[in-house]
């Protein structure tokens, strides 16, 4: 399937991703290019299989539903670009 | 003794408990060949000579009272993707040139608690998405090795290309290093090293820097197959941070090494005889082939009909998965921010083009479009069929053989900057072709160094196990080893 610039821009923006003008010709090569390589798993007959979405085959663990961890404000702040008072300092998100 | 840097992990931590030489010793020899050699190679990202002294001065301590773990005073490189606590991590990704975690992965932590001591952070592709370790933020590796007669740098692979890099150079006994689809067997054989992914599960994944979390598994780089049980021992445990960490106990690896092959039934796969590949790689499988059967297994033609759809499913898979695993970096809680931009959605926006590197990107936004609406069941779901096709065909295999034997790459190591690689991400995309259908089964894959090509270049063999039999891909890697006889070490010109 052939991406256009203008299905590059919308998966762009889905990504949160904001590529430069110039850029977007050549992605929607490269995108379609690997796009078209992957069609050929159409021909793979996959009629009754169920997807596998993990290699792991054992139940999901459960643990108690007791607090194991906390307190640990500064260690969570430490690499944030902004903080104050151990906030996150986020640009505006309500008007 | 004057080659300490040479020696391999087994003996140096044999020679630490009879005190031939002290941690201190053997650390104080890495550090000056690493202050040598890395100008030219590139394999550290990250130094931590002064912890490395100080832990090795506790092992020293320890190993003077005859104490101390299976790894005490033994001087490792950590993959960049491993959390190191207080120690810059970032994935050789810009959005996190300036992370330094508050805590220890759970991988790294084992072997602190087993004495190793950390020399620093190995250069990686760019979230590990790569295969010549030319996504790095900080520059590509260069592979010690170089073509006879020629003086172009090579590719160490990857994405584990530092950790390979670095093992085949003499600047670690031994390195981790991680595996979405190749990353550790494709470097090990680029470099005339050791690498094994184990079964997934067996190593936790608490503080490795996610890119496919249904596919990405831990393992060593070494000079041997020995040491890769040594040190894959340390690595592996169940923990409960891992939803995914299995509870099975965790066999003794090294117990399998040098055991007899005798009568073990070794799967061929047809399906791994590609057009376009080079000869040598046919003979060197073929030789393989011979050696088993000279030690006494039995030899089993096999089919994994599946094979040619590996590929395209994984990238169907692994970029869905990754799309989703990287939408966290958003610069607000930790990461690069943009400078610019003061609404949240140019923030978010500007934040991520301008931390991601143009292979992370586009695997985000194929990612994003195979999981969008209208796409993800033609996509998405198919690709997840098609992986459980691809882990049945392994199923019906173990039918008739114990293990599978098939070459670990399509070629040796290329050229830095090759330019037909740079123009089509797919060309990039076939080094794994003969890797990735482990990582869709989950099961174990060795990467064994068997011989070189005509231009002196290292080649590797693989050794696939059944779902947590690497007791038996031990085996069969050691009688390999033990045929090929494997010496070569690259000429230092650094």
């Amino acid at each position: 399937m052939a991406i256009d610039v203008a299905t590059v821009k919308k998966v762009a923006s889905l990504s949160r991703l904001r590529e430069p003008e110039d850029r977007l010709q050549a992605l929607s090569g490269e995108l379609s290019g690997i796009l078209g390589w992957i069609e050929q798993l159409n021909e793979v007959d996959v009629a009754g299989v169920e997807p596998m979405t993990t290699a792991v085959e054992q139940p999901t663990p459960l643990r108690d539903d007791v607090v194991s961890d906390g307190d640990k404000v500064a260690q969570i702040v430490a690499n944030a670009p902004k903080t104050a008072e151990g906030f996150f300092i986020v640009p505006k998100v309500v008007e | 003794m004057s080659n300490l840097t040479q020696l391999t992990l087994k003996d140096a931590v044999d020679g630490l408990k009879s005190k031939q030489f002290s941690s201190t010793e053997l650390t104080d020899a890495f550090i000056g060949a690493i202050e040598t050699a890395n100008p030219a190679l590139n394999a550290y990202v990250e130094t931590t000579f002064d912890k490395a002294r100080a832990q090795a001065a506790a092992s020293d301590a320890k190993l003077a009272k005859g104490e101390g773990g299976r790894l005490e005073g033994a001087p490792l490189g950590i993959k960049d993707l491993y959390c190191t606590a207080g120690v810059r991590t970032t994935a050789c990704s810009g959005i996190l040139s300036n992370f330094v975690p508050t805590y220890e992965s759970t991988v790294t932590q084992n072997l602190w608690d087993d004495g190793a001591v950390m020399l620093g952070k190995l250069n990686m592709d760019e979230f590990a998405m790569g295969s010549s370790n030319e996504t790095s933020h900080w520059g590509p590796v260069t592979n010690p090795w170089k073509s006879r007669g020629s003086n172009a740098a090579l590719t160490p692979g990857g994405s584990s290309g530092g950790s390979a890099s670095a093992v085949a150079a003499d600047l670690c006994l031994a390195a981790t290093a991680s595996d979405t689809g190749g990353s550790i067997r494709q470097p090990a054989a680029f470099t005339g090293t050791v690498g094994i992914k184990p079964t997934y599960g067996r190593c936790s994944r608490y503080g490795m820097v996610a890119f496919a979390s249904s596919l990405d598994q831990a393992g060593p780089i070494t000079k041997t197959v020995a040491d890769s049980a040594i040190l894959l021992q340390s690595m592996c445990s169940h923990d409960a941070k891992d939803s995914t960490s299995l509870t099975v106990p965790v066999p003794d690896f090294a117990s399998f090494v040098g055991k007899s092959v005798k009568g073990l039934r070794i799967g061929v796969p047809d399906e791994y005889r590609l057009d376009g590949i080079p000869a040598e790689i046919d003979a060197l499988w073929e030789q393989g082939i011979a050696w088993l059967k000279d030690a006494g297994a039995e030899i089993v033609k096999i089919s994994l009909p599946h094979t040619k759809y590996a590929l395209p499913c994984y990238y169907i898979i692994a970029p869905a998965e990754a799309s989703s695993n990287l939408a966290r970096y958003d610069g607000m809680r930790y990461g690069h921010r943009t400078a610019d931009g003061t609404a949240l959605t140019d923030v978010y926006e500007l934040s991520r083009s301008e931390g991601f590197g143009k292979e992370v990107k586009r695997r985000i936004m194929i990612g994003t479009y195979v999981l969008s609406a209208g796409f993800y069941d033609a996509y998405y779901v198919k690709a997840l069929k098609v992986r459980r096709r691809i882990a049945e065909d392994f199923l019906n295999a173990w039918n008739s053989c114990d293990v599978i034997l098939t070459p670990a790459t399509p070629s040796a190591a290329f050229e830095l900057g090759d330019q037909a690689k740079a123009a089509d991400p797919v060309a990039m995309y076939l080094n794994d072709v003969f890797t990735v259908t482990t990582n869709l089964a989950g099961l174990p894959g060795m990467s064994v160094p068997a011989g070189l090509d005509s231009q002196g270049l290292p080649l590797g063999l693989q050794v696939i196990g059944k779902a947590l039999d690497e007791g038996t891909v031990f085996a069969v890697g050691a009688a390999l080893e033990q045929a090929a006889g494997f010496s070569a070490k690259p000429s230092k010109w650094w």
